[in-house]
């Protein structure tokens, strides 16, 4: 079995995200950037098959130089070799133009699967990997939280609303990660060692025959709606606190 | 017939409050446009059912009867809306970011050879072009974005915009769009528990975090949620003990909700909690520390021990 798993180097979930000076990019000075949780379970995934089926895993990641930090977090839980497509302005494009640099990275490596995060918790998008299905010409099974691959097929459980989806495909097919797939290792300490030994190979967006063509533009960042400051509901019982606050939920708040 | 097309959703033939909503924000942008709103419908058995679009503002449906598009699959909706689109060239093109929506999204766009903005919560017109405003970064920043392809594409965050009903009934035009092959099929559906809201759909929800102390105590929460036909969340320490599954679990890496009333029961209320659930219409902190960050997030705090309130709770309402 030949995986590549896509990772997206994105800021801690934790940071604090300031908007820059030109009012349409974020300032990136303080931030600790690591990989995107929901690549994480890829990863897993990834290793999880090889290792009951045989193969190899690859990452690849499109970005900065920086972006090597996360694919050696990948190496370092056991990916076999990694391939960093580097652009200095990268960060913050088009998710569209990010798919179709990657999927020229991806197609000569002949992959029976592709896993990406279901969404990146930077942009928020969730567009990436169905739009390298498309520009491979494979079946997406998006958003998957239980997969079983065998004889050349895959299936996979997709929640939606109210319900519980199976999908089904031949190989090659693109898995976008959901929580509850699996419980993404930690990287060991000898892996850490070993990672730093293993094949990355570095190419430019002219190197695969790929051409930014970025659609969306940003044209302002701004902060989150400011909301009203709250109340502190009165009451000196349980029961006073509940009253007040489903009077004001209904005569004020009026939600419900 | 150039114009604001929105792509229908529905199940089992019925369309999706989504719908409605979609179809009332492309009614506003059509509007400002000078355009008219056309609506995609793919399904089966449905032709009684389009013309009561006309009620949220669709001028006129296009659709596709067909018992492959009766289900929605990935290639099945690409297909055929790809080919209408292609046909019918729409300036801009509509759809909810719902399970389907999102699936659909990247897939079309990439088909189209365009821009796509995701999980929009406002849109405005500007100089005749469309510019949509999403949440990233979880909700810490929003950004206004402009497509330069074209059809300008977004998907639109469900629960935010309003429904309104502003017209009467849609003509209602029969076309063939092929499914396609269909790669990823639909092998089984198993509905799940009966009676159940989805959290994404819920305009209530009640939720605990690490404060109800184990799985039973949700006990408490499921007969409030029972008298608020509310759904029941969990923050990502409720879902990590394994009181409650994977499905439920609000924040950056779980559900992104927006109700319009949020009931926060035992939860700290860390950034990455805030970030799925921060943009609710109203919030409701009930915490026994003061200090807990929820409280400054919150429209209305009770500073208290979540087990003598919430029962009490569920018997005022
Ligand atoms: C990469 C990453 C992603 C994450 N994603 C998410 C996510 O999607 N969603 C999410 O929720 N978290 C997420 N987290 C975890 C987040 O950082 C917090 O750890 C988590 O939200 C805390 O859950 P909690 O509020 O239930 O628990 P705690 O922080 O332990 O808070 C419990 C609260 O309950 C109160 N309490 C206790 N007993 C009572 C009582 N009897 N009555 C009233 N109040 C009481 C306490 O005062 C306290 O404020 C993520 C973390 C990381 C690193
Ligand atoms: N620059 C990138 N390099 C590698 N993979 C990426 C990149 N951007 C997005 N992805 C992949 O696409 C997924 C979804 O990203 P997005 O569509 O941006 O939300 C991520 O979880 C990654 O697997």
């Amino acid at each position: 079995m030949n995986i590549v798993v896509c990772i997206k180097q994105v800021p801690d979930t934790e940071s604090v995200i300031k908007i820059a000076g030109d009012g349409k990019s974020i300032d990136t000075g303080d931030i600790k950037w690591v990989m995107n949780p929901y690549d994480e379970f890829g990863v897993e995934e990834a290793l999880r098959i090889v290792k009951d089926q045989g193969g190899e895993v690859t990452v690849v990641g499109a970005g900065p130089a920086r972006v090597v930090e996360a694919l050696r977090t990948a190496l370092a839980m056991g990916a076999d070799k990694a391939v960093h497509i580097q652009d200095d302005d990268l960060y913050g494009a088009d998710p569209i133009a990010v798919a179709k640099m990657l999927a020229k990275a991806i197609e000569p490596l002949s992959p029976d699967v592709v896993f990406f995060g279901q969404r990146a918790v930077d942009d928020d998008s969730g567009v990436v990997s169905s739009a390298v299905a498309e520009y491979l010409g494979m079946p997406q099974l998006s958003v998957i939280t239980k997969l079983e691959i065998a004889d050349g097929k895959v299936k996979g459980t997709r929640p939606i609303e109210g319900q519980t989806v199976v999908l089904e495909a031949s190989l090659p097919a693109v898995i976008s990660a959901q929580k509850g797939l699996n419980e993404p290792r930690y990287a060991s300490l000898p892996g850490i060692m070993k990672a730093k030994k293993k094949p990355l190979e570095t190419k430019t967006p002219a190197d695969l025959g790929a051409e930014r063509s970025d659609f969306i533009e940003i044209a302002t960042l701004n902060p989150p709606p400011d909301r009203a400051p709250g109340k502190t509901v009165e009451g000196e019982t349980a029961q006073e606190l509940a009253a007040n606050l489903a009077k004001l939920l209904k005569e004020e708040a009026k939600v419900i | 017939m150039a114009g604001v097309w929105i792509i229908a959703e529905q199940r089992d033939g019925e369309f999706r409050k989504i719908t409605y909503e979609v179809a009332s924000a492309a009614k506003k942008v059509a509007d400002e446009l000078g355009a008219e709103v056309t609506a995609v419908v793919l399904g089966s058995g449905m032709q009684d059912a389009c013309a009561e679009l006309g009620k949220y503002g669709v001028a006129k449906v296009l659709y596709a009867d067909d018992a492959a598009l009766a289900t929605y699959t990935t290639d099945g909706y690409t297909n055929a809306a790809a080919a209408l689109i292609k046909d019918g060239a729409p300036d801009v093109v509509l759809f909810g970011a719902s399970t389907q929506g999102k699936d659909l999204g990247g897939r079309l766009a990439a088909r189209l050879d365009t821009g796509i903005a995701v999980d929009c919560t406002a849109l405005a017109v500007e100089g005749g072009k469309m510019v949509a405003t999403r949440p990233i970064y979880a909700g810490k920043v929003y950004a206004d974005v402009i497509i330069n392809g074209s059809p300008q594409i977004a998907s639109l965050r469900p629960n935010v915009f309003d429904v309104v009903e502003s017209g009467g009934e849609a003509a209602v035009e029969a076309v063939s769009a092929d499914a396609g092959e269909i790669k990823a099929a639909v092998a089984e559906v198993q509905a799940s528990e009966e009676g159940k809201i989805d959290l994404t759909e819920a305009t209530v929800i009640v939720s605990g975090g690490r404060g109800m102390k184990e799985a039973d105590n949700f006990a408490l929460l499921e007969e409030l949620a029972g008298k608020l036909n509310a759904a029941v969340g969990a923050s990502r320490s409720a879902v990590d003990a394994g009181w409650r599954s994977h499905t439920d679990q609000v924040g950056q890496t779980g559900k992104v909700v927006t109700p319009n009333l949020y009931i926060a029961c035992g939860i700290s209320g860390a950034i990455q909690h805030l970030a799925g659930m921060g943009s609710s219409k109203v919030i409701v902190a009930i915490n026994k520390d003061p200090d807990a960050p929820i409280h400054t997030k919150a429209d209305y705090c009770v500073i208290s021990d979540l087990f003598d309130v919430v029962p009490e709770l569920t018997k005022e309402i």
